[in-house]
């Protein structure tokens, strides 16, 4: 048992860890935000020169191999810079997918591309009615010749107008909410049926809701099996549910360490307001509710990923738990900066709100507490009254 | 990163649970069974006949302790699968006062003639030992304490009283922290730390109820009680710095993850029985994410834990993380005690056990359970109240 990174791992960490002190520093990080683009595309050069864009492929692709750990170093130290580039939606979700299901041609073809930076792919998933559930897809697929036409609407897709290419969850049979008939369709984003409308998110992202009309698609196209992508769609949602998960713990602790030094140098009645019990006890609080959030991120990430319900008990756990810590966490870290955690110029309140929004991404703590719940609680042996029960 | 076990750790496992099947006593079972669907205490052979079985094994009675002292010295993997195993088979658990606190202080601390005196009878659970640490005007404020030991040739005189002493009623021993300077620029630099037996004149045990009726702890009055001088531990003075070596360690085995992970399965096996809205209780969503919550603290916990053992284990002694363990821990303890009280809705009220009534009456697995909800208020209060732990995490390591 061990909680320690090889030495690789550490060179990763290191790595990512200059890139965001030295290329992504607070200034740099508010101008990017205000760009028209809303991401810098030499940031993914660089990340391609770095070798992290491959990180989560496999080594006969050109990718590093990476595990789950190795991906949880990434996004913890983006967390920490609040960088926006859509390295999540395109490299673990989108990435995943094509990895998962792609085949041999379609791989050898798009990983490279991907790892090189040419081609970013994100999953356009999410539709108006569905909420958190996936398998809940009115955008439809129907044969016409040896092409498939598509029409629906995707919402809230994150890194859309930063991407070169789609992937589509379209119905080709089944009801609205059957897990049965979901195909992904691989797209070029500037393809004709694909209107984009673009915009920042409250934390400073970008995401777009995407508007398919008449799009078509050839046979050949089709990512997986047709009609049988859930299981694969729900697979890499919870990975890179995890992958969100370990930002968040990255924005967390820069939430309670910066609230920490706020507390030791903010004075009023002619002392720090840190000598105060009532903020003391408030900021362990907010270090234990971090330890516990990394603790079960640790758990997620060392359990059998490759079982599917462990996987799942796993990413919901972690995303029910860490969205808690967000909650208290976040607020806290507002409420003891006072005045100056309510205003956009300082950096606290950017840090709240990108830590409230992974929160709801892939669904928030009551969506996970009931996942986990219908998990965990089914088949439950009942007891015999006459057994005795020992508390103590 | 890996939290997988090794082959040896799972040959480790299956040593564990094999000497538990083969040698944990059906009779210690069937009769700590009985008293607990009667409400009746735990004798001093029911506390200390699995501990005396461990203490013949390879020093399993000490998990923790170096071999060269008669323990286990098992790793930071070993002691949670241990604990984990003797949770699982709800083995009646291992009393702290001899293992986890005096002991450590006396091989850390003490001379060779105490760890030669002192160590088998802990190990073995010959020797039961209680703590005296508080005091009636000592509670949090561990340092302004008052008994006095007073030397007089070669013995110190002991006056003044303990109080919350945990089984004193079972107690041989007593480990002590005595005032031998009342002078002392601070309060913590007059105090010793002193072992005592129970057995001198002088010394009175008197009984304290706590609301669930129990009777757990106790004051201990010390009147002119002689104590011989080679009973000090360490340094005359030095006691402060023993007490606090010890605290910590008495926190770090305090998180007691695997006995709430068991019962939280029993309640969830309690609660597929229960009746509520003509469905099992478990069925029931607000019970139900009340067991899921309950579930993920102990899931975070349980990492928490081996994150700090792994820590342990490369060569660092338990810290003041041992206040976040202490802390969690009996959140959750007192979180599992009022789940459990709450499934078994009515059949919560019955008192069993006590003098006025000899029916027993509902469930079996319901008897004490509110008993030890409202006992479980203790945790948060004892072995430094959460408020203290919260204090000692601000100046330890947030450096407030």
């Amino acid at each position: 048992m061990n909680f320690d990174y090889t030495e690789e791992q550490t060179l990763l960490e290191n790595m990512v860890t200059s890139f965001v002190r030295d290329d992504y520093d607070w200034d740099t990080r508010c101008s990017i935000v205000k760009t028209e683009e809303g991401w810098k595309e030499e940031n993914w050069k660089k990340f391609a020169e770095l070798g992290l864009l491959g990180v989560p492929f496999k080594e006969d692709h050109g990718g590093l191999g990476g595990e789950a750990t190795d991906i949880m170093i990434v996004m913890e130290q983006f967390g920490k810079g609040l960088v926006v580039e859509p390295y999540m939606p395109s490299i673990i979700l989108a990435g995943g997918l094509i990895t998962n299901l792609g085949s041999s041609d379609q791989k050898n073809l798009i990983i490279p591309e991907i790892i090189s930076g040419d081609r970013r792919y994100v999953f356009a998933y999410a539709e108006p009615q569905s909420r958190f559930d996936l398998f809940d897809v009115k955008c439809s697929a129907t044969l016409d010749g040896d092409n498939y036409n598509i029409n629906g609407f995707k919402s809230v897709v994150f890194g859309a107008g930063m991407a070169t290419h789609l992937i589509i969850s379209a119905r080709t049979e089944g009801d609205q909410r059957s897990k049965s008939g979901i195909t992904l369709f691989l797209v070029d984003i500037k393809s004709e049926g694909i209107t984009l409308q673009n915009y920042p998110t409250i934390d400073e992202y970008r995401a777009s809701e995407v508007i398919i009309e008449n799009l078509r698609v050839s046979k050949e196209n089709i990512l997986g099996e047709l009609g049988n992508s859930y299981e694969a769609i729900e697979e890499q949602v919870d990975l890179s549910t995890i992958a969100i998960c370990s930002e968040a713990v990255g924005i967390l602790q820069v939430l309670k360490d910066s609230t920490n030094d706020y507390c030791k140098n903010r004075k009023q009645f002619g002392q720090p307001i840190s000598a105060n019990q009532a903020i003391q006890h408030r900021l362990v609080d907010m270090m234990i509710e971090y330890e516990q959030a990394k603790s079960i991120l640790y758990m997620a990430i060392t359990a059998d990923l490759s079982n599917p319900d462990e996987r799942r008990k796993a990413a919901s756990a972690a995303k029910a738990r860490i969205g808690k810590a967000i909650k208290f966490v976040g607020e806290n870290a507002i409420q003891l900066h006072g005045g100056m955690g309510v205003v956009d110029e300082y950096m606290i309140s950017h840090f709240f709100k990108r830590a409230t929004m992974i929160g709801i991404l892939f669904g928030n703590v009551d969506f996970h507490m009931k996942r986990y719940i219908d998990l965990t609680q089914s088949n439950i042996q009942s007891i015999n009254k006459d057994d005795g029960i020992n508390l103590s | 990163m890996d939290t997988a076990f090794s082959s040896e750790d799972l040959k480790f496992q299956s040593d564990v649970r094999e000497f538990i099947t083969n040698n944990y006593p059906k009779e210690l079972k069937e009769s700590i069974g009985a008293k607990r669907k009667t409400g009746k205490e735990l004798s001093r052979d029911d506390l200390m006949s699995w501990h005396k079985i461990l203490g013949k094994h390879n020093g399993w009675s000490a998990p923790g302790w170096p071999k060269q002292y008669g323990g286990a010295e098992f790793s930071p993997t070993q002691k949670y699968i241990f604990e984990q195993e003797c949770a699982r088979a709800e083995c009646q658990y291992i009393m702290p006062f001899g293992v986890n606190m005096v002991g450590p202080v006396i091989y850390t601390f003490g001379n060779d003639e105490q760890k030669a005196k002192h160590l088998p009878g802990i190990l073995s659970g010959d020797v039961f030992w209680c703590q005296g640490y508080s005091e009636p005007g000592s509670g949090s404020d561990l340092a302004s304490l008052k008994t006095s030991a007073v030397k007089e040739g070669d013995h110190y005189v002991v006056n003044g009283q303990k109080t919350w002493t945990t089984l004193a009623q079972h107690a041989d021993w007593i480990f002590c922290l005595v005032r031998t300077n009342p002078n002392a620029e601070k309060p913590q630099q007059g105090i010793s730390f002193l072992l005592i037996d129970m057995k001198t004149p002088g010394i009175t045990v008197r009984p304290i109820k706590l609301m669930d009726g129990s009777h757990e702890v106790n004051e201990t009055w010390f009147d002119n009680v002689k104590v011989p001088v080679e009973n000090l531990i360490g340094q005359e003075n030095m006691g402060w710095t023993y007490a606090k070596f010890l605290l910590a360690h008495e926190r770090s085995g305090i998180a007691g993850v695997a006995r709430s992970k068991k019962a939280l399965e029993r309640i969830k096996q309690i609660a597929s029985t229960e009746m509520s809205y003509g469905e099992p209780l478990i069925q029931d969503p607000a019970f139900k994410s009340k067991i899921a919550n309950a579930e993920l603290e102990l899931n975070s916990l349980e990492y928490t834990e081996l994150r700090t053992l792994a820590k342990d284990s490369a060569g660092k002694g338990p810290g003041p993380e041992s206040s976040l363990l202490k802390i969690k821990g009996t959140d959750i303890q007192q979180m599992v005690t009022e789940l459990a009280m709450e499934a078994v809705g009515y059949y919560a009220n019955p008192h069993l056990g006590t003098t006025l009534s000899n029916e027993y009456v509902g469930p079996d697995y319901a008897t004490n359970l509110s008993g030890s909800y409202f006992n479980f208020r203790k945790a948060s209060i004892y072995g430094g109240s959460n408020e203290i732990q919260r204090n000692i995490i601000a100046k330890m390591v947030l450096g407030l």
